[in-house]
């Protein structure tokens, strides 16, 4: 096999083991920590925050409005429609002669 | 939840794949040009097609797959390359903690078959569906298949018409998964402690990305948040689950 071969097997090795590692810990414990459990709770908003957040400091007035739009949308909107206008907003915003 | 509930007909596994493929289709939308992108790119960094879809098949972790493969373009140790894979795709460690508590009803051949389709939309998605009280195996597998399978066609494709990907900028392909993936925040808004969790995890994840830098910040971010609801949470437990 080659080195790029046994990389891309090890990668995905170690990203399996990421994927099942959580669960294989915490099934360990019959019983779980009320703290434990709000800190798992927290999961969903924590980990997908730090993946709009440090982007959205990168981007420029396009993408802080197509954020701002999606994310006024999605208050009332379903997934899909926040995210065909967020998305709308940020390729007219990017096309536009300025 | 009850046996005593028969009353209300159950959906069979077929339903529940076909709902669930039904509502991958906005995540096989938005991910699709990165699946294109990963097999351009993997191409260009001189991975040969076989590679190119083997790694998308494998990883089945987009993300990861273009660090890896800015790291073979360029002389680093394999292990490096390996260890960097691991670091950007450690978030994936408490999603399946988290979304685990959820999969008792599975068994363990499931649960081992599942987890490897975890990525970032899957493990929202399934909460949510989890929230409703029915996340079925076939459900979980119908959001799956249908985001994987495009996933490394989508790879191969890539690879062999890499050459004709248009203006990514300009139809912001850039900037399309941050944009998706706000709307899965705002999805778990009323969850407790909602705000403050965003705030906290925000304002680490923005200072470890200048000061640390990628993708540190996701795992330090993240770590910030969840710390934060586990401290603002009385240790006692007067609430029920």
């Amino acid at each position: 096999m080659s080195t790029t071969m046994w990389i891309i097997v090890a990668g995905a090795l170690v990203t399996y083991l990421t994927r099942i590692g959580g669960h294989l810990v915490l099934s360990r414990f019959q019983r779980i920590h009320p703290r434990v459990e709000a800190a798992l709770d927290a999961v969903p908003a924590a980990v997908l925050t730090t993946l709009v957040a440090p982007a959205a400091t990168t981007g420029g007035p396009a993408e802080w409005v197509a954020l701002a739009v999606a994310g006024v949308v999605a208050l009332r909107g379903s997934l899909i429609t926040m995210f065909v206008a967020g998305a709308a907003v940020l390729i007219l915003l990017r096309n536009l002669p300025l | 939840m009850t046996v005593a509930d028969r009353t209300e007909p159950k959906p069979g596994p077929l339903a529940d794949f076909a709902d669930g493929a039904r509502r991958s289709l906005p995540v096989a939308l938005a991910s699709a040009p990165f699946g294109l992108l990963f097999g351009a790119l993997a191409i260009q960094n001189g991975l040969s097609v076989g590679d190119t879809v083997l790694m998308s098949a494998a990883l089945f972790a987009g993300a990861s797959q273009l660090v890896g493969l800015d790291l073979f373009g360029q002389k680093i140790a394999p292990w490096v390359i390996v260890l960097s894979i691991f670091a950007v795709n450690f978030r994936h460690v408490l999603y399946s903690a988290a979304l685990g508590r959820r999969l008792a009803h599975w068994t363990p051949a499931q649960r081992a078959f599942g987890f490897f389709f975890l990525t970032d939309p899957q493990y929202a998605e399934s909460e949510k569906q989890a929230r409703t009280g029915d996340l079925s195996f076939a459900w979980y597998m119908g959001f799956a298949c249908l985001i994987y399978g495009c996933w490394v066609a989508e790879a191969l494709v890539g690879a062999v018409f890499g050459n004709l990907v248009p203006d990514s900028y300009a139809l912001g392909i850039d900037f399309m998964l941050p944009i998706y993936f706000l709307g899965l925040v705002m999805d778990f808004r009323k969850r407790p402690l909602w705000l403050p969790i965003v705030g906290m995890s925000a304002a680490a994840s923005i200072a470890a990305y200048y000061l640390v830098g990628s993708p540190w910040h996701v795992s330090i971010g993240a770590i910030a948040g969840v710390a934060l609801a586990a401290a603002l949470t009385p240790g006692r437990r007067e609430a029920g689950r």
